[in-house]
């Protein structure tokens, strides 16, 4: 299977579908999605509210399991996983900004970009919170590093939790409008990091938007509607450089 | 974050410092709890002790006589006649060689060969019926801790030497160096000196016991070479009547345990720590209760702290070990809360429980075992708690709980 991919795929869909239990019925939401994202890829997955945009994006994330389909993550068939390797694919390969920054109020900001490593290595050590340390300076949050993650402002939150869906150095970042909750300024540099990392990096992003001036601002648009990909088209308003 | 400390380790009491309030309460109520079972257990073991103290020092954990003689069935016209003898002294046989085996009883702390029967003390007029005694004395005292009851003179039996009672020695109006004439039953008779007196902390036991050298006595009671008991002390006083059985049953000797010998105190002290139990174990249960429940409150307030950190790679094994730890840490610093409780509630029952002279009325410790099981016990109780409430945390559905 994995020779068939595309020797740089992130991510490959094929004929993914989920359905859920809706009283005796079941109710198909993804009727069938074949998609592959290449590294480097800053895709914007819109569409109507209730498409199932989150739902594929949970699915991506391997947050949720599909009722039928393949999904490959760097090469990986993840549908003969079990959980435990899941969870460990997961934390290993992929990033995850919400709406709803959600950071853990507990800790500071340098811990929460720390969490994904702490959890991973299962102890802190010095690398780590320099690790830590150099991606709040990339969000140019230096300065904020011992603040309790509640006392950010909104803006200042999402730039932690960006920070910290990079700490694994992830092969993809899913975002889940990234954005919704912040005024026109602060969403336009919140979008703008994401770009610079992934210029930067290279690092690969699929990023669900209702706001089309910043889907305008991703090389790749994809359109679901309906639980179906309607349109999937390179974004000629924004080639990327080179 | 110390660098030694795992994940769940550093979430665990994070989680217990963000819900400050929470977390201090729980501690406080188990600290209650605990502090209510340590105090109680403490004070129970000091009650008991002291009561088995007074009760048993004069007795010894378990006696080995010699078997009744049997009555002989007397065949007359047609009809049995059983008749029992009468009894007289009989000594065990083969104490000598009886003595070596029971020391070779791992059971055993101390062997003290008796020679007793009736006799009678004279002086002058007076004239009382006794309990003559005749012991080896360094052995008796780690049987019956005479040595602690002596009031006057000293413990020493050599020939001619005699220990009385202070009832006795009022009865005949007798005291240390003064002469006693001892009467046996059978006519002999012997003139001692009196060297120690003592007091049993009983009336009769003063008024009736006499000791002397085991030699002494065995001539007095013609047992020469014989004793007419032999009296042990054991490690474990509680296991004296299973080893009396095994006695029983090996050598056919009469075995009498202190338990058999005071059913009555021994049932009250049984039922004693039963009741305490029952309270140990619903004051436990209900710490476990409380626990339990903050510990459910704030797996739900945290599912979406908990979503995010498996959405970041944590495993379900890493969320239920910060939730069973919580738990633990709660009981174990609840534990060591309620022992300086404990141990304050004992303090002041010490200065409000004296006698009217100003000393205690008994003793009573927390020990440091005490404190140890406590606090072990309710980090059990702690983490036993927490399972449910971890369980229910490591298998949210982490698409749930973000979207909640
Ligand atoms: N757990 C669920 N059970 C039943 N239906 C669900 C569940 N999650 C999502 N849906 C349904 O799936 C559809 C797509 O939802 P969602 O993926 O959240 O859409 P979007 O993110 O595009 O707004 C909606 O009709 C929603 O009601
Ligand atoms: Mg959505």
């Amino acid at each position: 299977m994995a020779e068939a991919l595309p020797a740089n795929a992130v991510l490959q869909l094929a004929g993914l579908k989920k359905s859920y239990l809706s009283g005796d019925s079941e109710l198909e939401v993804l009727h069938g999605i074949d998609l592959t994202l290449q590294r480097g890829e800053f895709a914007a997955l819109i569409g109507p509210s209730g498409s199932g945009k989150s739902t594929l994006l949970n699915l991506i994330g391997l947050l949720d399991r599909p009722s039928a389909g393949q999904l490959f993550i760097d090469g990986v068939e993840t549908s003969t996983l079990a959980e435990a390797e899941i969870t460990r694919l997961r934390g290993q390969r992929i990033g995850f900004v919400f709406q709803h920054h959600l950071l853990i109020p507990a800790f500071t900001a340098l811990e929460n970009v720390m969490m994904p490593l702490l959890i991973d290595r299962g102890r802190p050590d010095a690398a780590m919170r320099a690790r830590a340390a150099e991606l709040l300076a990339g969000v140019g949050l230096s300065e904020r590093a011992d603040y309790p993650a509640s006392k950010l402002s909104g803006g200042q939150q999402q730039r932690v939790a960006i920070a910290r869906a990079l700490a694994m150095r992830p092969s993809l970042v899913l975002a889940d409008e990234p954005t919704g909750n912040l005024d026109t300024h602060t969403a336009d540099d919140i979008f703008a990091l994401l770009r610079e990392v992934n210029q930067r990096e290279q690092t690969t992003f699929l990023i669900v938007t209702h706001d089309p001036r910043l889907a305008g601002r991703c090389d790749r648009i994809v359109e679901l509607v309906d639980g179906d990909i309607v349109s999937d088209r390179p974004n000629p308003a924004h080639q990327p450089a080179g | 974050m110390h660098p030694w400390l795992p994940f769940e380790w550093i979430a665990a009491t994070r989680f217990l410092r963000e819900g400050r309030t929470q977390s201090l309460l729980i501690i406080v109520g188990v600290g209650v709890g605990v502090s209510v079972i340590v105090f109680m257990s403490a004070l129970l073991s000091g009650l008991q002790s002291n009561l088995v103290k007074r009760t048993l020092s004069s007795q010894a954990h378990l006696v080995l006589l010699p078997p009744e003689e049997i009555a002989r069935p007397q065949f007359g016209e047609g009809q049995a006649l059983v008749q029992k003898q009468a009894q007289r002294l009989r000594s065990i046989d083969q104490w000598q060689a009886l003595r070596g085996r029971l020391e070779k009883l791992p059971e055993i702390a101390a062997i003290s060969p008796v020679a007793s029967g009736p006799a009678f003390a004279v002086r002058g007029d007076a004239n009382k019926s006794i309990n003559l005694i005749g012991i080896e004395p360094a052995n008796y005292v780690r049987v019956i801790e005479l040595d602690q009851k002596m009031v006057g003179g000293e413990l020493r039996v050599n020939a001619g030497e005699a220990l009385i009672g202070i009832e006795l020695a009022r009865d005949l109006g007798a005291t240390l160096g003064d002469k006693l004439r001892i009467n046996a039953s059978n006519g002999a008779s012997d003139t001692l000196t009196i060297v120690g007196l003592f007091d049993l902390g009983n009336k009769a036991a003063n008024a009736r016991n006499v000791y002397v050298g085991l030699r002494t006595a065995q001539s007095l009671l013609d047992l020469v070479g014989g004793v007419s008991s032999i009296d042990l002390a054991l490690h474990d006083m509680y296991q004296a009547e299973a080893l009396s059985q095994r006695l029983n049953a090996e050598t056919g000797l009469i075995a009498d345990s202190w338990i058999k010998t005071n059913a009555q105190f021994f049932t009250a002290l049984t039922s004693q720590r039963i009741s305490s139990n029952v309270i140990r174990f619903f004051i436990g249960l209900s710490v476990a209760f409380g626990i339990a429940s903050v510990l459910v409150v704030s797996v739900v307030q945290r599912s979406r702290e908990i979503g995010i950190l498996r959405a970041m790679g944590a495993s379900r094994g890493q969320v239920l070990r910060t939730f069973l730890l919580q738990g633990g840490i709660v009981g174990l610093l609840g534990s060591l809360l309620g022992s300086a409780l404990a141990w304050s509630f004992l303090a002041l029952w010490r200065t409000l429980a004296v006698n009217a002279d100003g000393t205690p009325m008994f003793m009573i410790e927390v020990e440091p075992g005490l404190v140890l099981i406590a606090a072990a016990g309710a980090t059990l109780v702690g983490v036993l708690a927490a399972l449910m409430p971890a369980r229910r945390a490591a298998s949210l559905d982490p698409v749930v709980a973000i979207r909640g």
